[in-house]
């Protein structure tokens, strides 16, 4: 218990570092301009907040391997990082959700939107006494998160998880109480196997949930985690790197075709392979097909202008990105995040030439 | 006077001689600038509440009185209100007002009526003070790890016993009201205890020696004669603790659950104004930021309201205890 909260203490202290210096700075090489191309210029970014410690890795590793580019990027969340964007104080933005048709209006620029790396929303979950990993079937968990479920031995939860006692315990759903992405991914997903959930609360970044006892709010991922861990009973959606960084079991899910899939990066990548990626590159997922497709994942977008003014600045900006789509997806796996298929990598970099 | 020494002749000039045109201009920019630095601090006060009214201008008059009486918060279909948020501002404050007011006021008391040793009693109060060097992230995370895992069987034990009487009426899931008002009443303590402390210290001795000659014991004198003494600065403290609480973001939006119900019960997640603000602020669309800015306005009315009775309170009270003590 003791070691837990203190591994807690250290991993907030971490995603707070993270979060005030999401910005990633290159270590100019002293006397790095031998008069080559070497240009000094410093690229602005905003945004997501959820894949900061990746582009955070991806921004310094790029900065060393090239010289005179700095990437500075500030993790303050989608919403900020569009509004940032469309105010035009930044040069790229990153986003959890991809800016819809009128926010696109807003920008005499041109808009191009790219998929950067992707991500995995799971139910982590608090039953001190359960030996296998939940199971949750599509129905279960769409009621739990409409409050329709009171008890952890609810015939529709005992109904997948043969043989476990489940015990007599209130359900406490932990959701998240700022505006974010991995709500919205989580919204949209629920938005679209339950039409009751449609109906309801709707998508969104903060949508109006069911108002019960048995909902509470905590700030952030690492809120929502803490929360979980520390309340017998409970069942919270978070990003998949911080419920496994935590060590808190993940359920097992019911995807489109029926299978139960556990949380892994395989599964989440095989949802991915399934997609058919439009024009526009907004590519939705909010219940991926295959058979083994996880059913909660999302790509997170890189946000960039269609002209720069600076011609140098656009340069830049797409060997960056082009750095990212390459060498980048390597580190991916191992942080958490799901390196982007094959057929994706080669769509995004063709996008990538429309930016001027 | 004739052996006096030059030096002391000189000396004796400087003190009875008026005042140079240096010392006087010294003494005038002194009193300008204190004065200038009294009016700018009133000054931002005023901006502040300009600034805020302005941005909430479109909020008000969108949402008007409705804002204060309903008690919806949602987003997507822009309905706001903030009456869960006022009550459980109010109701969390208070109950960390009731805990940390008693405790702080008893830990004064111990720490000025010689019942320790002045080493002792000087090291004590370096470690109450400490308290209020502590980040309320950290509060917040002590309350999650450490207090509501220590309420869970107490509350539990209430709930099922005395589940009739509405304050134990729900059953407590982890953060709600009450570990948040326990929370928020360790964070004022330091506040509560220092201020009347103070006042608790400079009560005349003479006072305290008068009492024991009518033939007091010590604690007849503590209750009835020093403590009334020095009830104004305790009711300051107390008021000066109460607005800390009003305003306490990080660790309640950790601990008090962000849920917008009202209930008596204390171990039903609730919410406060300056929660809802530092969850929503950062990631708030244009729609939302004027309505955010009116929910500031109102937490800003609430504190001033509050300063304003505590105020007005004071000098009522202390005229009567005056009275009293005469």
């Amino acid at each position: 218990m003791n070691k837990t909260a203190f591994r807690f203490c250290c991993l907030t202290a971490l995603t707070v570092l993270v979060g005030c210096n999401a910005s990633s700075t290159s270590s100019s090489s002293p006397g790095g301009d031998s008069g080559s191309a070497a240009q000094n210029i410093k690229l602005q970014g905003s945004g997501a907040s959820f894949p900061a410690p990746l582009y955070g890795r991806w921004f310094k590793e790029y900065s060393a391997a090239t010289e005179g580019v700095k990437v500075d990027y500030q993790a303050k969340g989608s919403g900020g990082g569009i509004k940032d964007f469309i105010g035009h104080t930044v040069d790229f933005a990153a986003s959890d959700a991809a800016m819809n048709d009128s926010e696109i209006a807003q920008v005499d620029d041109g808009v191009v939107l790219l998929p950067m790396t992707a991500g995995s929303v799971v139910l982590a979950y608090n039953l001190p006494k359960l030996k296998k990993p939940l199971v949750l079937s599509r129905d279960a968990y769409s009621k739990i998160f409409l409050g329709k479920i009171a008890k952890w031995n609810d015939e529709a939860i005992t109904a997948t998880n043969e043989g476990v006692d489940l015990p007599d315990l209130p359900v406490t759903v932990v959701r998240r109480a700022d505006s974010s992405g991995t709500t919205f991914v989580f919204t949209n997903h629920l938005s679209a196997i339950s039409k009751e959930f449609a109906d309801g609360p709707g998508v969104g970044k903060s949508v109006s949930w069911p108002e019960s006892d048995k909902f509470i709010a905590a700030p952030k991922n690492d809120g929502v985690t803490a929360t979980i861990m520390q309340t017998p009973g409970a069942i919270g959606y978070v990003e998949f790197g911080f419920a496994d960084q935590a060590k808190l079991p993940m359920a097992t899910l019911q995807n489109a075709a029926g299978k139960f899939i556990e949380p892994t990066l395989e599964n989440a990548t095989a949802a991915l392979a399934g997609v058919e990626m439009p024009e526009d590159l907004r590519a939705w997922l909010p219940d991926p097909t295959g058979d083994n497709a996880y059913p909660i994942v999302s790509y997170t977008w890189l946000l960039c202008y269609e002209k720069y003014e600076d011609s140098s600045k656009a340069a830049a900006l797409k060997s960056l990105v082009k750095w990212c789509l390459h060498q980048g997806q390597e580190s991916s796996a191992e942080m958490g995040y799901i390196p982007l298929p094959e057929n994706v990598v080669a769509t995004v970099t063709e996008k990538l030439e429309s930016i001027q | 006077m004739a052996n006096a020494t030059l030096s002391d002749l000189a000396e004796s000039a400087s003190i009875s001689s008026p005042p140079s045109t240096m010392e006087i201009a010294k003494d005038r920019v002194f009193r300008g600038l204190t004065r200038g630095f009294a009016w700018l601090t009133v000054l931002v006060v005023f901006l502040v509440v300009y600034e805020v009214a302005t941005k909430a201008m479109p909020a008000i008059s969108e949402h008007g009185f409705r804002f204060v009486t309903s008690s919806t918060w949602d987003v997507q279909n822009e309905e706001f209100g903030v009456l869960p948020e006022i009550w459980g501002t109010l109701y969390s404050s208070l109950l960390a007002l009731l805990i940390g007011g008693f405790f702080g006021v008893s830990i004064a008391i111990f720490l000025t009526q010689d019942f320790l040793p002045h080493r002792v009693e000087w090291a004590f109060k370096n470690i109450v003070e400490l308290l209020a060097a502590i980040p309320s992230v950290v509060y917040g995370l002590w309350g999650i790890f450490v207090v509501i895992p220590m309420l869970r069987p107490v509350a539990g034990w209430l709930h099922e016993n005395l589940g009739w009487i509405p304050f134990f009426k729900t059953s407590l899931s982890g953060p709600g009201m009450l570990p948040a008002a326990l929370v928020l009443s360790i964070m004022i303590l330091p506040t509560v205890s220092a201020i009347s402390r103070d006042a608790l210290s400079n009560v005349p001795r003479k006072l305290k020696e008068a009492a024991f000659g009518l033939g007091a014991t010590r604690w007849e004198a503590i209750i009835g004669v020093i403590v009334p003494t020095a009830s104004t600065g305790i009711f300051g403290a107390l008021v000066l603790g109460f607005g800390r609480a009003l305003g306490e973001t990080m660790a309640l939006a950790m601990l008090v659950g962000n849920s917008n119900q009202m209930s008596l019960s204390l171990f039903s997640p609730g919410n406060t104004l300056a929660s809802l603000l530092a969850n929503h602020f950062p990631e708030a669309g244009e729609r939302e930021e004027p309505v955010l800015m009116y929910a500031a306005l109102i937490l800003l009315a609430i504190t001033l309201l509050v300063n304003i009775c505590g105020a007005f309170v004071l000098k009522h009270a202390s005229a009567r205890m005056r009275g009293a003590t005469k």
